[in-house]
Order: C-alpha cells, then sequence, then structure tokens
C-alpha cells in the first residue's frame, strides 16, 4: 500500500503527518550552500583519488629491489619544517577567510600572501628533498618504492601548486572585483581546497614518513 | 617539432581502416559544409555548442552515444564475421588489427556509448523530475559534455593516426607496459580515458548535488521519483569510483612515461595490484550503468500498468544496497589470481549477496504490473524484454561468482556471453526504453510506434540469436578475444553468432529509420499536453519540449508520483480557477567555456599521446587561461521576465484545456 492510496483511517496515530512534518524540504537551498557542498563532495573524490596512491604506497612500501629503504632515505627534521609551513599556511588562510568576512582587503592580501610563501617554502623544501633524493641515486625509477613514494608526495605537492596558482588568482579576482558574492563563494571553495591538503599532508606525514621509516 | 608524429603513422598499407576513416572523414566534412553553408552555425553555436541548459547537454550526451553505437557496433559485427570466418585460415582480419577492434569496440560501447547514454538521460529528466530549473553547476555540466566528447574523439583519431590499443578494453600490465606496448596505442587508451573521466567526476559531482540540494518544494527524499533515486546512488558510484581510475591510469601512465614501476616486471612493481585498482573502479562502474537503467525501468513500467511503483521503500533500500555491495565485490573478476580460498569465498559470497537487491527489483516490477492496465508500447517492450534477458545474465552472473566455476570459465566467451546479456539487456535496453519514453519531452513529438517495435523485436531476438551460442561455445572451451581456431565444434555456433549480429543490425537500421520517419511526421505525432503517456511525475508536468525555465513556477509536492497527484486534483476540484504570479526568473547565461576546455584538452592530449611537449605546455597556458576569463565574467545570469514567463506558460495552459476539453466532448 502506498501514500496514495492510504487515507486516514489507516493511520489514527497520525504518524504519516509527523514524519511528513519532519520531511518536507524547503525547496532549492541558496547558491552558498549548493556551491560549498558540490566543491566538498569534489574534495571527497579527491581524497578518493589520494587513498588509491596511498594504498599503493602501503603495497609497495617493501619493495626496494635491493634499493635503498625509507629508513635511509627520509629525513623527518626537513619533513617536520615542512609540516610547520603548511599547518602555519592553513591557519593564515583562515585568517584571510576572516577578512574576506569582514571585507578588509588589506588583512585579506596580507594573509593570503603569508599563506602564499608558506605554500612556496614548503614547495622548495619538497623539491629540494626530491632533487637530493635524485641525485643520491633514489629516484622513481629506481624501485617500486621509490615510484609510489615520489607519486603520492609529488602528487599532494602539484595540488599545493595548483593551490598557489589558484592563490594568486583569487587575489587578483579580489583586487579587480571586490567582495562581490561570487567571489566570496569561490572564495569558500578556495579555503576548502587549502585546508583538506593540510588533512592529506597530515597522513602523508604519518603513511609516509613516520610509518615509512620504520622499514 | 613534432615528437613521435610521422607520416609513417598514418597506415596506407591498410586498407580496411584507410576506406573506413576516409568515408568517416567525408561525412564530416559534408555535414560540416552543409552546416556552414546552410547557415546552420550561428544557431548551433548560440543554441547548442555553448548551452549550458540541462536539457539541451543531454540530449547532445545522448546524440554522442548514439554515433558512438554505430562505431563501436561496426567494430562488433567484424568481430563476429572475423571469428565466423576464421576457422583454419586466417581470417580477413590481420591480429594486430583485430586486437584493436576488440579492444576499441569494449572501450567505446562502455566509456562512449552506455556512460553518455545514461548521463545524458539523467540531464535530460533528473531536474524536471525534481521540479527546478537547471542542475546545480550548468556551466560545468558543459565541460563534463565536452570533456566527454574529446575522449570519444581522441579515441577515433586513433584510427586514422597512429594505432589503438591491442591490450583489450582494460589494459592489463605487463602487456600495456612500455616494454611489450612500445606504441602509442595504449596512450590513446590512457589519455582519452584521464580526459574523459575527469568529464565524467565533473557529471557525477553536479548530479550529486543537484538530487542532495535542488529539490522542489515538499519534494522530501522519500517522494522522488525512482529515476532520481537510482541517478543519485549511481552519481554516487562515479563520484567515489572514477577517482580511483584516474590514479590507476595515471599510475600507468607514469610507468609508461617516465620508467615508474608500478606495474612492471621488474624493480618491484606488482601487476596485480593494477587488476585490484582497476577493478575497485570497474565493478562499482558496473552498477553506474545498470543503476540509472533500473530506475528508468521502473518509470516506464509504472506509468504503463497505470499503478504507483509497487514497494517504492523496499525499492529505494535495494537501488542504495546495491550502491555500497557494489564496492564489495570487485576481486570476482579475478579469482583465479590466486588470492586463496578464503579471500574467494567471501568475494563469491558478496557477489551472490548483491543479487539479492536486484532480485527485488525485478519482485517489485513483475507486482506493479500485476492487476495493472497494461499498455503494450516500445518503451514498455523494451522493459518487458529486459526483465526476461536480464534475469538469465543475472543467473549466469551468480553461476560465475561460485569460485570453482569461475576457474573453469574465466576469460571464456561464457564469460563474455554473461556480460553482455547484463550490459545490453540491462544498460542497453533500458537506455532505449529511455530514449522512446522521453523523446516526446525532450522535442515535443513521439517516435514511430510501429518501427520502435520492429527495431525492438529484430534487437531482442537478435541479441539471443548472437549471444546464446556465446555461452555454449564458451563452455566448449573457447577462450575470448581468439583471432582464429581451429577446433571444428566451435564453427557452427560462431556462424549463428554472426547471424544474430547481423539481426541487432536490421534492428539499428529500424531504429535510424524511426527517427528519420519520425522527423518527418513530427506533425502527426505532435505531443501538444507535454503528457503523452498519462504518466506521473513532474518531466510531464511541463509543456514540450519544456521551456528554458523548465516550470513558470516551481511546483509543489504532496506526495509520491506528484504529478499523477495533481492531475487526480485537478479532475476533483477544477484547477481552472485563478492564475498564479508570475515572477522573473533567472536562468544561468550561454557559456563557451566548456567547448574553449575540450578544445584545449584534445589539444593536448593529442600532443601527450605523440610526445608533442610544445604543444602540451600550450594546451596547459590554453585551458588556465580559459578558466581565468571564465572566473572573470560579470554577468552569468539572465533575466526572463514575468510578462514572458507568464505568456509562454499562458500558451501552454490554452493548448492542454483545449484538449481535455476536446476529449471531454467526445
Amino acid at each position: 500500500m502506498t501514500d496514495a492510496t492510504m487515507d486516514a483511517h489507516g493511520d489514527p496515530n497520525r504518524v504519516r503527518e509527523i514524519a511528513e512534518l519532519t520531511m518536507t524540504n524547503p525547496g532549492p537551498a541558496p547558491k552558498r550552500i549548493v556551491t560549498g557542498y558540490g566543491f566538498w563532495i569534489f574534495i571527497l573524490s579527491d581524497m578518493i583519488m589520494f587513498s588509491a596512491f596511498f594504498a599503493t604506497y602501503a603495497v609497495l612500501l617493501g619493495q626496494t629491489a635491493g634499493g635503498p629503504t625509507g629508513r635511509e632515505l627520509f629525513d623527518l627534521r626537513n619533513v617536520a619544517i615542512e609540516t610547520g609551513f603548511l599547518l602555519a599556511s592553513s591557519f593564515t588562510c583562515g585568517m584571510a577567510s576572516i577578512a574576506a568576512d569582514m571585507r578588509s582587503k588589506t588583512w585579506f592580501y596580507l594573509a593570503m600572501a603569508v599563506t602564499c610563501a608558506f605554500g612556496v617554502g614548503f614547495l622548495a623544501i619538497e623539491g629540494n628533498e626530491f632533487a637530493s633524493l635524485v641525485a643520491r641515486g633514489a629516484g622513481p625509477t629506481r624501485s617500486a618504492f621509490l615510484s609510489a613514494f615520489f607519486s603520492l608526495v609529488g602528487l599532494h605537492g602539484l595540488h599545493v601548486s595548483a593551490g598557489i596558482l589558484w592563490l594568486l588568482t583569487m587575489m587578483a579576482q579580489v583586487f579587480a572585483k571586490g567582495f562581490r558574492a561570487d567571489i566570496q563563494r569561490r572564495f569558500l571553495c578556495f579555503a576548502l581546497f587549502w585546508h583538506a591538503l593540510d588533512i592529506i599532508w597530515i597522513a602523508v606525514f604519518t603513511v609516509v614518513y613516520l610509518l615509512g621509516s620504520a622499514q | 617539432m613534432l615528437g613521435k608524429l610521422n607520416w609513417s603513422a598514418i597506415p596506407l598499407d591498410q586498407p580496411i581502416p584507410m576506406i573506413t576513416s576516409g568515408v568517416v572523414v567525408l561525412v564530416i566534412l559534408g555535414v560540416l559544409a552543409w552546416v556552414v553553408l546552410a547557415g546552420h552555425l550561428p544557431y548551433l553555436w548560440r543554441e547548442w555548442i555553448t548551452s549550458v541548459d540541462h536539457k539541451r547537454i543531454g540530449v547532445m550526451y545522448t546524440l554522442l552515444a548514439s554515433v558512438m553505437l554505430l562505431r563501436g557496433f561496426a567494430d562488433a559485427i567484424m568481430m563476429r564475421a572475423q571469428q565466423a570466418l576464421a576457422f583454419h585460415s586466417q581470417g580477413y582480419l590481420p591480429p594486430e588489427h583485430f586486437n584493436q577492434i576488440f579492444s576499441a569496440h569494449g572501450t567505446i560501447m562502455i566509456f562512449f556509448v552506455a556512460m553518455p547514454f545514461v548521463i545524458g538521460l539523467m540531464n535530460l529528466v533528473v531536474p524536471l523530475q525534481l521540479g527546478v530549473r537547471d542542475v546545480a553547476f550548468p556551466t560545468l555540466n558543459s565541460v563534463g559534455f565536452w570533456l566527454t566528447a574529446t575522449g570519444a574523439l581522441l579515441v577515433n583519431i586513433s584510427l586514422v593516426i597512429g594505432e589503438f590499443a591491442r591490450t583489450g578494453w582494460l589494459p592489463y600490465p605487463p602487456l600495456s607496459e612500455l616494454t611489450y606496448s612500445p606504441g602509442v596505442g595504449v596512450d590513446y587508451y590512457t589519455w582519452s580515458l584521464e580526459i574523459s573521466g575527469v568529464g565524467t567526476l565533473v557529471a557525477g559531482i553536479n548530479l550529486v548535488t543537484t538530487v542532495l540540494k535542488m529539490r522542489t518544494r515538499g519534494m522530501s527524499y522519500m517522494r522522488m521519483p525512482m529515476f532520481c533515486w537510482t541517478a543519485l546512488a549511481s552519481n554516487l558510484l562515479i563520484v567515489a569510483a572514477f577517482p580511483i581510475l584516474t590514479a590507476t591510469l595515471a599510475m600507468l601512465i607514469l610507468d609508461r612515461y617516465f620508467g615508474f614501476h608500478f606495474f612492471t616486471n621488474e624493480a618491484g612493481g606488482n601487476v596485480m595490484m593494477f587488476m585490484n585498482l582497476i577493478w575497485a573502479w570497474g565493478h562499482p562502474e558496473v552498477y553506474i550503468l545498470v543503476l540509472p537503467a533500473f530506475g528508468i525501468f521502473s518509470e516506464v513500467v509504472s506509468t504503463f500498468s497505470g499503478k504507483p511503483l509497487f514497494g517504492y521503500r523496499s525499492m529505494v533500500l535495494a537501488t542504495m544496497a546495491i550502491c555500497v555491495i557494489s564496492f564489495m565485490v570487485w576481486l570476482h573478476h579475478f579469482f583465479t589470481m590466486g588470492a586463496g580460498p578464503d579471500v574467494n569465498a567471501i568475494f563469491g559470497i558478496a557477489s551472490m549477496i548483491i543479487a539479492v537487491p536486484t532480485g527485488v527489483k525485478i519482485y517489485n516490477w513483475l507486482f506493479t504490473m500485476y492487476g495493472g492496465r497494461i499498455r503494450f508500447t516500445s518503451p514498455m517492450l523494451w522493459s518487458i524484454g529486459f526483465m526476461v534477458t536480464f534475469i538469465l545474465g543475472g543467473l549466469t552472473g551468480v553461476l560465475v561468482a561460485v569460485p570453482p566455476a569461475d576457474f573453469l570459465l574465466h576469460n571464456s566467451l561464457f564469460l563474455v556471453a554473461h556480460f553482455h546479456n547484463v550490459i545490453i539487456g540491462g544498460v542497453l535496453f533500458g537506455a532505449f526504453a529511455g530514449y522512446t519514453y522521453w523523446f516526446p519531452k525532450a522535442f515535443g513529438f513521439r517516435l514511430h510506434e510501429g518501427l520502435g517495435k520492429a527495431a525492438f523485436w529484430f534487437w531482442l531476438i537478435g541479441f539471443y540469436v548472437a549471444f546464446m551460442p556465446l555461452y555454449a561455445v564458451g563452455l566448449l572451451g573457447m577462450t575470448r578475444r581468439m583471432q582464429h581456431y581451429d577446433v571444428p565444434e566451435w564453427r557452427p555456433w560462431l556462424i549463428l553468432a554472426a547471424f544474430g549480429a547481423v539481426l541487432i543490425l536490421i534492428g539499428i537500421m529500424f531504429q535510424i529509420a524511426q527517427l528519420v520517419v519520425s522527423i518527418r511526421r513530427r506533425d502527426e505525432l505532435r505531443d501538444r499536453t507535454g503528457d503523452p503517456w498519462d504518466a506521473r511525475s513532474l518531466e510531464w508536468a511541463t509543456a514540450s519540449p519544456p521551456p528554458a525555465f523548465n516550470f513558470a513556477i516551481l511546483p509543489d509536492v504532496r506526495g509520491e508520483d506528484a504529478y499523477w497527484d495533481m492531475k487526480s486534483r485537478a479532475r476533483q476540484q477544477d484547477l481552472q480557477k485563478q492564475e498564479p504570479d508570475y515572477e522573473d526568473i533567472e536562468m544561468p547565461r550561454n557559456s563557451p567555456t566548456g567547448f574553449v576546455c575540450a578544445f584545449f584538452a584534445t589539444l593536448m592530449g593529442f600532443a601527450l599521446i605523440w610526445h608533442i611537449w610544445w604543444m602540451v605546455a600550450a594546451g596547459l597556458v590554453g585551458a588556465f587561461a580559459t578558466f581565468v576569463v571564465f572566473a572573470w565574467r560579470d554577468h552569468d545570469e539572465y533575466i526572463i521576465s514575468a510578462a514572458e514567463v507568464a505568456r509562454i506558460d499562458r500558451a501552454n495552459l490554452a493548448e492542454r484545456r483545449e484538449l481535455v476539453t476536446a476529449a471531454g466532448s467526445a
């Protein structure tokens, strides 16, 4: 029996009515909600892509093909500095969000510039690490373990690079258009993206560097 | 300058691809010339290529799928002909060509026929059924479509320039690694799927957001039409599964381009990891395709039985159960890997469990029909044909889900028969049912019934004649993808299968004839009511074709089967009464962003395949510039005035009322 054929007699306690009240839909959500929600779903899908690389890394961790292992290669001091940079950049990105909410261009530019500086610093350290590994003959073609390492960490680095490109575009947009509603929505997405990269980095730090150093 | 590309890339010595591609190029040039000379180009550009209207994009997806169906079917009939001939002989296709054909057939049929067909129908119908004016991200929708088209284009370019993969529709390493596939074939495969995969992901995100956040007033989850539920499940699977495909192909690309060792035989690479990853995407993919088809059958069966869908809630539950369980069965694609009896048993049992919600659905459709006044229109025929065929395919599926049986049947033509049984009988019949059912909504006139029924019968019988022999020949031990063979027992079955393919060809010709005849007789087939089937959901509450804004006033939904409910209330209390208050409507402006993105993506994909690095860089810069230009736009919406909305809506209502009165007086 369906709703259409069910009459009031079949529902003496009016359970159906109560359920209906809690389930009514007010209509299409406002744009800000829709945009943020859609971008969250994108981030989730991005995390699934990362998870494929994480799984691969986990499978290939021991496959060093007689080459160097994580313990021999990873410099945890460097990684700690990298992590500090990225976490700090997330904080300043949060400051930029507040500045955007307050519509203060000066603070917005300042916070974004510092975020950018931290991001570039992070990339510089990572690039340096990659270059020194390759120079020591431990490039991605050396073993399956190193292939997985370079791809996973490099994928995160690519995301950070794309994020910096986006960050600069955002600054230019605020400069040219001000804090218009659509610019604000776009900035919301950028902030989500940047924080998500932090979350992924925490996993990289733990799985790749800490667990990898144990090998 | 041009990387690996030179004149030897064009297979001048092979008559079949040269003649085919020559004809195709001529046809394309002819169509282009006609479009330009007849002055249709500005119209096409304004109304279709740059359109961000979900209905137009849905139609373009479906058109792409239909054209690619012809290509994929041409491959199929060539293979059937080859196997019918190649007994104790080489047939007419050399092995390297035959291998490209079966690879291209699978790739095209899954990625560029089935996917765009179901995504196109979802695009067209879901916003209408939810009672809203567009999808969540209209411009992104256009980008998604054009990236899919880019993928299809690249696959077809491989016919003329270079070669396609010879590895099968899933490029298993180590065969697909550079050592064993040094040509550009696998690169064509990987890049076209990377690009179209991004397009699919975008479509998935868009439709999930649309269903979850863009429903009209009163359209609570448990009032959504079943097609919206299955679309939600299918798109959740896209969002969760396609990134795995992207990642896996990226790893294969890294192996091939930069000498990484993910899947190589040397340096610790792990071949079976590719199988695991690709099927972790691949099995959900099967349900991405078939769930929307289940939704279409639900709509069609309920409409043409004149009854609400039986067991709506159990249907929702079954859909979501399939959505989750589909991620837990991937290993049944390679029981022979040697994961051990425990692992195989678990995945075997999971594969049988997923058949349960599917069975629930079949019973629900049967009970919907039970006691109904069934109208045997062609969408209904496709649905009934589906039920019979799909049960058969499902049963052989449960059979191969038993690991010991699978060890015998793995990689045999029995398996090929099984998945064609579920994909043709499930997805394709569903797509055809949806195409016939919603065609009047998209274009304002129905398709010719007689020709549609003829097409159905040729397809149905052709399917059985083509694929039942493959079950038999599979049990006789024939493995898939054989270019020639020496076993006399196989031959009669393969000749019979080729005959079946010819029957399907006749079915396809009837479909083409149906389209042509229907367009020519569109005036007598015109749907003036907007509701040609006396249907139940909201897409039929508006005109056919719907105005750009879909609904003049967003409908207020009071229960399941929203439009049926409205119709019965209107009959009871004469809803002719007062006119609603029309308001201005904001609609998204058309944008060439999608097309321009796809242009650069094509450029980049082609350049990556042929190692033309400067062109890759140019494509990247162009794509980024497109995004920035798009981001810089100031006016992304335009206003349709209340007066204009009122004029369109009044005209539609007047036409409906006239028909109702005419019917009443008769």
